[in-house]
Formats: structure tokens, C-alpha cells, sequence
């Protein structure tokens, strides 16, 4: 465990937290963009436990991962009844072609 | 932790605990009423009458509660600054019942008004605690509980496909700007070690903080407070959010959650990253960093370009969608002046503002029943089928222009006056040119509801009486709080002490 330090964490985490952004960005498909976001989350997690183990902090970074967990998983409910919604609608889940509302 | 401080601190959050306890009874007696949701309004409304009576008896009461450990500062901070948002958002959402009532959209729904009192209330109890809470965690997930609420509600009623296209764009951005956020809570923790806004300030007065990363982990948070309060670069969701959604979610989308994501961004400017008050009202900053330039510019952007869009607009909920962001940017020249003075002008202007869109998002609605249309060319003479109406929308929308003798006038006067004290004069400039671009949409609609002829001849149509007797509830304080405005000003005078240092 020496050799592995707090930079390799926030290494990983700032790398997930990119790749979130680059997936919500440039995907079509509603489920991916989805999934993107759950990158961003988990990439704040892996922060929260790295810092707190690091740094002293007691426990509370670990409680709020917790938290920050069940949360997504609150979000990814209800994000995906919204997208089943919209595909009874507009029978794809395509982000680019629910445009109905621009003039 | 000994419970005579966790009673004590239970105390302190008696509406949450009144709106927490009324949505519990609500999911109940949706499931013994089956038949019968009559009901429900009315628990809905004494729920929030109760927590609003708590609420006003503790608007001069100050503390903290669920502190941990031996720290003074707990997770919720109860102080008038804080009771006067929620005061704001409770008499918002009392309106928000009656105008759900008689909202054609929901009714349609009727079957499933449990559920839509339920969220309504999640959304409720979000933003009370979004309001009081002086930790980032706390603040976090009431902020998801707010969205998570909307983003249901914003797709409700699943009549036409622009609902549910409304809520996949909301969920969509809300997800990223609170993901977002969260990451520059983590690296404010991993910098500073807490998560709590007081121990945030101590920690920065003491340490030396890399200041690089501290404010690149503020920039990131302030993703999130931008897209509660839409404010420029992140305001995307909204005209097509405000569009799409039921138009009494609209409304309450445009005053109760906005009041909250403001009342967030000064607590946390005053609590977190102030050094110091000045006599005369003014925040010192710590580090010195240019706060006031970045929000100025910020709102100078968001009215800007709320104003200029608003002008295209034919749908009458996308125009006052883009209003409402104009509107945001006034409210953030308020806070631009970081002082007790901008604060009090915030105050004063949210009261308008909660009068004035509340009621003509209502007027939208009753023609939008009638009509089924908010198209800008369906309002042809509406002005002559319902007089009424027509005048009542004549003084809303006057009021939202900020032209004597209406409240809005007064809300839009306070802010420059707090402007023109901290020598922010050309700021007050920018937002008098943006209050005349702003006429021209305002005006339109007027010259198509009273001069410009119906193709077809229009029917008269008649208001029932408790929708005029809605109307005139806030029609008149429009009015009268133009020429008698020192009740709403003393109030808010008196409610500016944020708990700080």
C-alpha cells in the first residue's frame, strides 16, 4: 500500500470526472448521457474516500459517499422512468432528435 | 451527542418538520381517498398554514442547530435572513395550491393529484432546507431533493409530448450542473477538511490554502447555484423546461426555486468567503478575490440575453421564461454589491417578483383553459372578450417592466439604489437600457391583446369567482405595495442578519 498515494486517486478521479463530462457531451443516446453522469458522480466519491483516508478527516468523507451513493441510485431511477417515458413518446432515446420545443 | 442539544436543535426545524409530517399524511390519505381527492388540497394547505405560522413566530430567532460534537456551528443555521425565504416560499406555495386547482392541465390529471401533492411537497422541504443549511453536504442533498422532485413534476402530466421532452432536458442538465457541484465539494473537503461553511471560514483565515484550486472547486459549485437560479451560462434548461412543463410548476419553478438557490449563493458568499463587515454594510472578501466583478458580470450577461431573446418569442410561457432569466439577472446586481444593502434590495425585489409572475403565469393559464393556446396571435382582442383579465394582465405586466405606479417599480428602484451607493453606477445603466429593451416584449403582448383585431370573432368568455378573487389577491398588492411600500421594505430591512462572523 506505500507506493499508492493520494495523487494516484485524484489521478483516477479527475480522469472519471473528464470522461463524464466527454460522454454526457458527445453522446446521442439519452442512457449513455446517463451513464456519463454517473461517472461525475462516482468520480466525486473516489475524492471524498481518498481525502478522508489521507487526510485525517475522521469518517465523514466516507458517510457522504454513502450518501452521494444512494442518491445516484435515487437518480437513476427516476432518470430512467423519464426516459421510458420518453421512448413511449418519441419511440427512440435519441438526446439530438427531442427537439419538439425550439422554434 | 447528549439529546437535550438534539431537542433543542429539533426545535429549531419545526415547518420542515410540519411539511415532512403533512407529505406522509398526504401519500396516506391518497391510498384510504381513492375515490374522493378533494381532500387532498385541503391537507395540503393546512400543512403549509401550520409550518407558515412557525415559520413567522420564529422570524427574529436566531441559532444553530445539529452542531457536532463541541462546535458552536451546526448543520442548519436558523437566522431572519433565512426565515424570510422561507416565509417567501411557503406564501408561494399556498398560491401554488390554489392555482393548481383551478389549472385545467391538473385536473385532467385527477387521478393522480395524491402524487402531485406529494412531490409538490418533497420539492417544498427541499428548499426549506436548501435555505437554512450551512453545510455543503446538507446543502447538496436538499438540493437533489428539490430536483429530483421537478424533474418528475416537470413532466407530470404526460399529455403532450412536450412534457415528457421537458423533463429529460431538466433531468439531464440538473444532473450534470449538482454532479458537477459535487465534485468541487469533494475538492473543497480534500483542500480544507470540512464540509461545513464556518469551518470552511476559519480554515481559510488560518491556512494557506492553494487559492488555485480553492477557487477552481468554488467555480465548480457555482455550476450548480448558476443553473438553480438560471443564470447565464447555464440557463439552457429553462425556456424549454418553463415551456414544457404544467404552467403551475412553471410558476412555482420561477419563484420558490429561485428564492432558494439565491438564498444559498449569499449565505455561502457571506458565511464562507467573507473576512469581515465593514460599518457601513460592506463585505470584505477574503483573499481579496474580485467577487463583485465576476457577478456583475455574470448578471449583466444573464439580463442581457434574457431580454434580447425574449424579444422573438411567440409563446407566451417562453416569453416569460426568458423573463424570468432577465429577471435573475436583476436579482444578481443585488447581490453583485455584496453588501447589507444589496442583500435588503434582494429581499425587497423577491416579494414583487413572487406577486407579479405568480399572477400573470395565472392569467396565461385561465386563457390558456379557455383557448388551450398560449400562442402570442391566439391573444388577438383578447383584451375586449375578457376585461377583466385583460387589465389584470395590463398591471402585471407593467409591473414586471419596473414602471411606476407598481410594485415592481419599487423592487427595481431599491436595486439601483443599492447600486448607486457602492459607486456601481454604469451597472445601473446597463440595467435601465436592458428595462426599456425589456418594454418592447411586454408592450407586444398588450398591443395584440387590445389593438390588434380577432380574425375570428371572439366569444366573451366569464371567470368564475374564485379565480377572480385569485386575481384580485394579487392584483391588488401589486398596486398598492407600489404607492405603500414600507411595510415590505421594513420587513425586509429587519431580515438581513445572516449568522456569520
Amino acid at each position: 500500500m506505500e507506493h499508492i498515494s493520494l495523487q494516484h486517486f485524484l489521478v483516477v478521479s479527475s480522469i472519471l470526472f473528464s470522461l463524464g463530462i466527454y460522454a454526457v457531451v458527445t453522446r446521442k443516446n439519452a442512457i449513455l448521457v446517463l451513464m456519463g453522469i454517473e461517472l461525475i458522480l462516482n468520480a466525486a466519491n473516489i475524492n471524498f474516500v481518498a481525502f478522508s483516508r489521507y487526510g485525517n478527516f475522521g469518517l465523514s468523507g466516507e458517510i457522504t459517499a454513502l450518501f452521494v451513493i444512494i442518491l445516484a441510485a435515487a437518480e437513476a431511477a427516476i432518470a430512467l422512468a423519464i426516459v421510458l417515458n420518453i421512448y413511449k413518446t418519441f419511440s427512440n432515446v435519441n438526446v439530438d432528435e427531442i427537439n419538439k420545443l425550439k422554434e | 451527542m447528549n439529546f437535550s442539544s438534539l431537542y433543542s436543535s429539533i426545535s429549531f426545524i419545526k415547518p420542515e418538520i410540519t411539511i415532512s409530517i403533512t407529505l406522509i399524511l398526504l401519500v396516506v390519505f391518497d391510498l384510504i381517498f381513492q375515490k374522493k381527492k378533494t381532500i387532498i388540497p385541503i391537507i395540503a394547505l393546512l400543512g403549509l398554514f401550520i409550518s407558515g405560522i412557525f415559520v413567522i413566530n420564529e422570524l427574529y430567532r436566531s441559532g444553530f442547530a445539529f452542531s457536532l460534537g463541541n462546535k458552536r456551528f451546526g448543520m442548519v443555521t436558523i437566522d431572519s435572513f433565512g426565515s424570510y425565504f422561507k416565509l417567501l416560499v411557503i406564501v408561494t406555495s399556498i398560491l401554488i395550491v390554489f392555482f393548481s386547482y383551478s389549472s385545467s392541465e391538473i385536473q385532467k390529471v385527477k387521478d393522480r393529484l395524491g402524487e402531485y401533492y406529494v412531490l409538490l411537497f418533497g420539492m417544498i422541504l427541499g428548499m426549506l432546507f436548501l435555505i437554512s443549511s450551512s453545510d455543503l453536504i446538507l446543502i447538496y442533498l436538499s438540493m437533489e431533493l428539490l430536483s429530483l422532485s421537478s424533474y418528475v413534476l416537470a413532466g407530470f402530466t404526460k399529455l403532450r409530448d412536450r412534457n415528457s421532452e421537458a423533463s429529460l432536458k431538466y433531468l439531464i442538465f440538473g444532473a450534470v450542473s449538482s454532479g458537477t457541484m459535487l465534485f468541487g465539494i469533494s475538492l473543497i473537503y480534500g483542500l480544507l477538511g470540512s464540509t461545513n461553511l464556518y469551518d470552511i471560514n476559519i480554515a481559510l483565515r488560518a491556512l494557506n490554502v492553494d487559492w488555485f484550486t480553492f477557487y477552481f472547486a468554488v467555480l465548480l459549485m457555482f455550476v450548480g447555484i448558476g443553473y438553480k437560479i438560471s443564470a447565464v451560462p447555464f440557463h439552457f434548461w429553462t425556456p424549454d423546461v418553463y415551456e414544457g412543463a404544467p404552467i403551475s410548476i412553471t410558476a412555482f419553478l420561477s419563484v420558490a426555486s429561485k428564492a432558494a438557490g439565491f438564498a444559498f449563493l449569499i449565505r455561502i458568499l457571506k458565511t464562507a468567503l467573507v473576512s469581515g463587515v465593514e460599518p457601513d454594510g460592506t463585505w470584505q472578501m477574503i483573499h481579496s478575490f474580485d467577487w463583485k466583478t465576476l457577478i456583475a458580470i455574470l448578471s449583466v450577461l444573464t439580463m442581457t440575453l434574457g431580454n434580447f431573446t425574449a424579444l422573438w418569442q411567440n409563446n407566451l410561457k417562453r416569453m416569460l421564461a426568458y423573463s424570468s432569466v432577465a429577471h435573475a439577472g436583476y436579482l444578481l446586481l443585488g447581490v453583485a454589491v455584496l453588501s447589507d444593502i444589496g442583500v435588503e434590495s434582494v429581499l425587497i425585489y423577491f416579494a414583487f417578483y413572487m406577486l407579479m409572475n405568480i399572477g400573470s403565469f395565472y392569467i396565461v393559464m385561465l386563457i390558456a383553459n379557455k383557448t388551450g393556446s398560449e400562442d402570442i396571435n391566439d391573444y388577438n382582442g383578447m383584451g375586449y372578450a375578457t376585461p377583466f383579465l385583460g387589465v389584470s394582465f395590463a398591471i402585471f405586466l407593467v409591473s414586471l417592466i419596473g414602471l411606476p405606479p407598481t410594485a415592481g417599480f419599487i423592487g427595481k428602484l431599491y436595486v439601483f439604489i443599492a447600486l448607486i451607493n457602492s459607486k456601481m453606477v454604469i451597472l445601473a445603466v446597463i440595467a435601465v437600457i436592458n428595462s426599456v429593451v425589456s418594454l418592447y416584449y411586454y408592450i407586444r403582448v398588450l398591443k395584440h391583446m387590445f389593438l390588434t383585431k380577432s380574425e375570428k370573432p371572439l366569444e366573451k368568455f366569464k371567470i368564475s369567482l374564485p379565480n377572480k378573487v385569485f386575481v384580485l389577491v394579487l392584483v391588488i398588492p401589486v398596486l398598492v405595495l407600489g404607492i405603500y411600500f414600507t411595510p415590505v421594505v421594513d420587513l425586509a430591512k429587519s431580515c438581513i442578519t445572516i449568522l456569520g462572523f
